[in-house]
């Protein structure tokens, strides 16, 4: 963008940072672990850092979960089973629910400030995207408790018992209001492992659910690393194991699983499709192609990280797209103009520039945005390959970075079957005008979710969840309870 | 020492948000269960049931229109508002029983657990009684409850604040709007319990109010155009009269039977709509 763009009469159009107050997310130096209701003293532990992104210093000091942590979780989450939650009537369940919801809501604000200093996501994002939608899953989910018995699984489904769960970074927060309010809704108790690079949403979480009073162990959040999960799919006192990730890490987490026939489900990569029709209005095309790319730094399991255009008007978004990526505002997470933060953490950002120069030595046409980056902490800027093959690495793999593939297609069935060319099937999206035409390509795309003229749509009466290598099950809506119900 | 004298309060009609006198300037005597008096309530008029009407059609496009999980959230901050009067409500449903307070308390608890319930439904109606349909054809087919529109309740007469929040709740949480009578022997719970919706966030004419002679409202009530549900919980000796007054305009209405499960007035005010989508490119 040219800098005359931003000269008026007033003087410079530039806006002025606004920043929002790191005091507010009230961090401690350290945290422990917390189990049958308690919080654990971090000194009794092994303590590792947790950074933010953004600068690449220490936040805090957390636990690290070893076998033994694991151990009494499960079983305080076995007992509150046992002698609290199982029996208690679904209505009380829900009251409990809806309290976590309202207190979530009313420490909003500093739940969004902790994610996005812990995460490097925008403020934007974690305020009006990851808070809102962790209160409403709760509030969800709360109305089911006592509802049980309409959901289509039978008169009075039974829970199936303590659920280990193990979530992500990309979405802190949000991933564990999916994974604990159906579980707790159906009856379950859990036990919950939070990411390695993003512990402190959960244990402000922890917080709140002393507030409500939940009763002890009813959730037990263990933080630590990869082996503290692996500690905790492998024990044998669970029932159910729900999982957030990485294919890879699915892989290995569904073969402990087969060892023990107990209970899975699986929400794992994507390289999702983003087809657009040529009849489909461009000014919000591009918009939703931003979206679909760019939100969360690429950080999104159901990403639209391949863009498949219709080659009549391939150039045309092409251009429009570039234009519009130099337009996005990348730095400082806390302030409210940001569109695009930090990356999560140096090893993505590893592991994006490695995919990223495989493009570029494969032959694709790379463009980056013409944005300043920060000079500490882990950035990358906002990227479009065109002239991408569908043999190239980054259009197979998943790079979970700020980095779109760009392919063309001539037809419909074209554009079905590059979509499909994939192992995966989280999300897809479709640009066009033609109501008929978007549901017959819906029909035939392998894909959990499709997006119509939008994109990165979330919400907590709607199923969410993958076909293929991108895992089985579905969180949110009414599917969302049978993976915590014995039906 | 002399006792400290109870500030007395005068109960009017709830119509569009507001607490208004019957146009009519008409009230009646509320009794205690020995006889004793404790308040004038309004005795509504066929004029007042028609601004009822009227208003409860004025919020109804809107309230059904703003999303399921904001009609939830305002059902559930309802409850809230009842949990911090739980004592008064208790007081006046004690006073109107004249039973002991553990038991009024238990009929309070009751009523703002199915608040509760309720606020529950908005955002899983569609989900339970709506889906897709596998037609033999190229199109996408798919049902998508409704609200019938405005719906006139009459409150079940023994004064249950319980059984009141059923006949109210129900058609809110499925996007219709009320007009509800309450019980002419104790309508002073349910008339606090309907004050709250004030500060709630319940938009003005959701909820609609009237206390009275049900002898004179009923058939202005069965019979008017513009109500859409009729809820016949409480009409009791005038209930057949209400229902055969109804089929003038093809008026849905509930009738209570024994076993009935707890949706079943839920699924009375609420319509299918069906869309067909052709597909195809």
């Amino acid at each position: 963008m040219s800098d005359s763009f931003l000269v008026s009469p007033l003087g410079s159009l530039e806006y002025a940072p606004a920043p929002e107050s790191a005091a507010l997310a009230r961090l401690s130096d350290s945290y422990g672990l917390f189990i049958d209701g308690r919080f654990s003293d971090p000194e009794s532990h092994e303590l590792v850092e947790t950074l933010n992104p953004a600068t690449g210093e220490p936040l805090a000091r957390y636990a690290r979960g070893s076998t033994s942590d694991v151990d009494a979780a499960v079983r305080s989450a076995r007992h509150a089973y046992e002698s609290v939650w199982r029996d208690l009537p679904g209505s009380e369940r829900a009251k409990y629910l809806f309290r976590i919801a309202r207190l979530i809501q009313e420490r909003a604000r500093e739940l969004a400030v902790v994610e996005t200093l812990d995460n490097g996501k925008p403020i934007r994002e974690t305020r009006d995207v990851d808070v809102p939608l962790a209160a409403a899953h709760f509030f969800y989910y709360a109305g089911w408790a006592d509802k049980l018995g309409y959901a289509g699984y039978g008169a009075a489904p039974r829970p199936l018992g303590v659920a280990g769960q193990i979530i992500p970074w990309n979405f802190p927060l949000l991933m564990a209001a999916w994974k604990l309010a159906p579980a707790l809704a159906a009856g379950n108790t859990c036990v919950l492992k939070p990411a390695e690079t993003t512990p402190l949403s959960a244990l402000v979480l922890a917080e709140i659910l002393q507030q409500a009073d939940l009763p002890p162990g009813v959730v037990n959040i263990v933080t630590g690393d990869g082996t503290t999960g692996a500690a905790l799919v492998a024990h044998p006192g669970i029932d159910k194991v729900a999982f957030t990730g990485s294919t890879e890490v699915g892989r290995r987490i569904q073969r402990t699983a087969a060892q023990t026939g107990r209970h899975l489900t699986l929400e794992l990569g994507g390289k999702g499709a983003n087809i657009v029709f040529e009849d489909a209005p461009l000014d919000e095309v591009i918009e939703g192609i931003i979206d679909g790319i760019f939100f969360n730094q690429g950080h999104v399991c159901c990403a639209g990280s391949r863009l498949l255009v219709e080659e009549s008007v391939a150039d045309e978004v092409l251009r429009r797209l570039r234009r519009r990526m130099d337009q996005l505002r990348v730095g400082d997470p806390l302030d409210k103009n940001t569109d695009v933060g930090a990356v999560n953490s140096a090893t993505q950002l590893d592991k994006i520039t490695e995919l990223v120069e495989a493009g570029e030595r494969e032959g694709a046409l790379r463009y980056s945005a013409s944005c300043a980056l920060p000079d500490r902490g882990y950035w990358f800027a906002p990227t479009v390959f065109s002239n991408v093959s569908q043999t190239h690495r980054i259009a197979r793999e998943e790079i979970f970075g700020p980095v779109l593939s760009m392919l063309t297609f001539r037809t419909p069935d074209e554009a079905v079957a590059k979509a499909n060319n994939t192992p995966y099937g989280l999300a897809c999206g479709v640009w066009s005008e033609k109501g008929s035409r978007t549901l017959w390509v819906a029909e035939r795309l392998k894909a959990g979710v499709i997006w119509a003229n939008t994109y990165n749509q979330f919400d907590p009466t709607s199923p969410f969840g993958g076909v293929r290598e991108s895992g089985f099950g579905r969180e949110g809506g009414r599917q969302g309870l049978e993976a915590y119900l014995d039906v | 020492m002399s006792e400290r004298l109870d500030v007395m309060k005068t109960y009017k009609l709830l119509i569009k948000g507001q607490f208004l006198r019957s146009e009519s300037g008409r009230t009646y005597e509320v009794s205690d269960a020995v006889g004793g008096f404790l308040a004038n309530a309004a005795r509504a008029s066929r004029k007042d049931v028609r601004e009822a009407v009227v208003a409860a059609r004025g919020a109804q496009a809107s309230w059904w229109e703003s999303s399921a999980y904001l009609k939830g959230q305002i059902l559930y901050r309802w409850a809230e508002m009842a949990e911090s009067r739980r004592r008064d409500l208790a007081d006046l449903v004690q006073r109107a029983w004249g039973i002991g307070e553990d038991e009024a308390l238990e009929d309070v608890n009751a009523a703002i657990d199915r608040l509760v319930w309720y606020a529950g439904w908005t955002d899983k109606i569609a989900q339970v009684y709506g889906g897709a349909n596998p037609v033999a054809g190229p199109y996408f087919n798919f049902s998508v409850p409704r609200p019938c529109g405005v719906v006139a309740a009459i409150a079940p007469s023994n004064g249950s604040l319980q059984g009141w929040v059923d006949v109210v709740a129900a058609p809110l949480c499925a996007g219709n709007t009320v007009v509800a009578v309450a019980s002419h022997e104790h309508p002073l719970a349910a008339f606090a319990l309907a004050e709250l919706t004030a500060t709630a966030d319940v938009p003005p004419g959701v909820l609609n109010l009237l206390t009275g002679d049900l002898a004179e409202l009923a058939e202005t009530l069965a019979r008017h155009e513009d109500v859409d549900g009729l809820d016949l919980t409480g009409a009791g000796e005038f209930a057949t009269a209400m229902a055969e007054w109804s089929a003038d305009s093809i008026t849905r209405t509930y009738r209570p039977h024994p076993g009935d499960d707890p949706t079943r007035r839920l699924r009375s005010f609420i319509e299918t709509t069906t869309v067909w989508h052709t597909m195809g490119y």
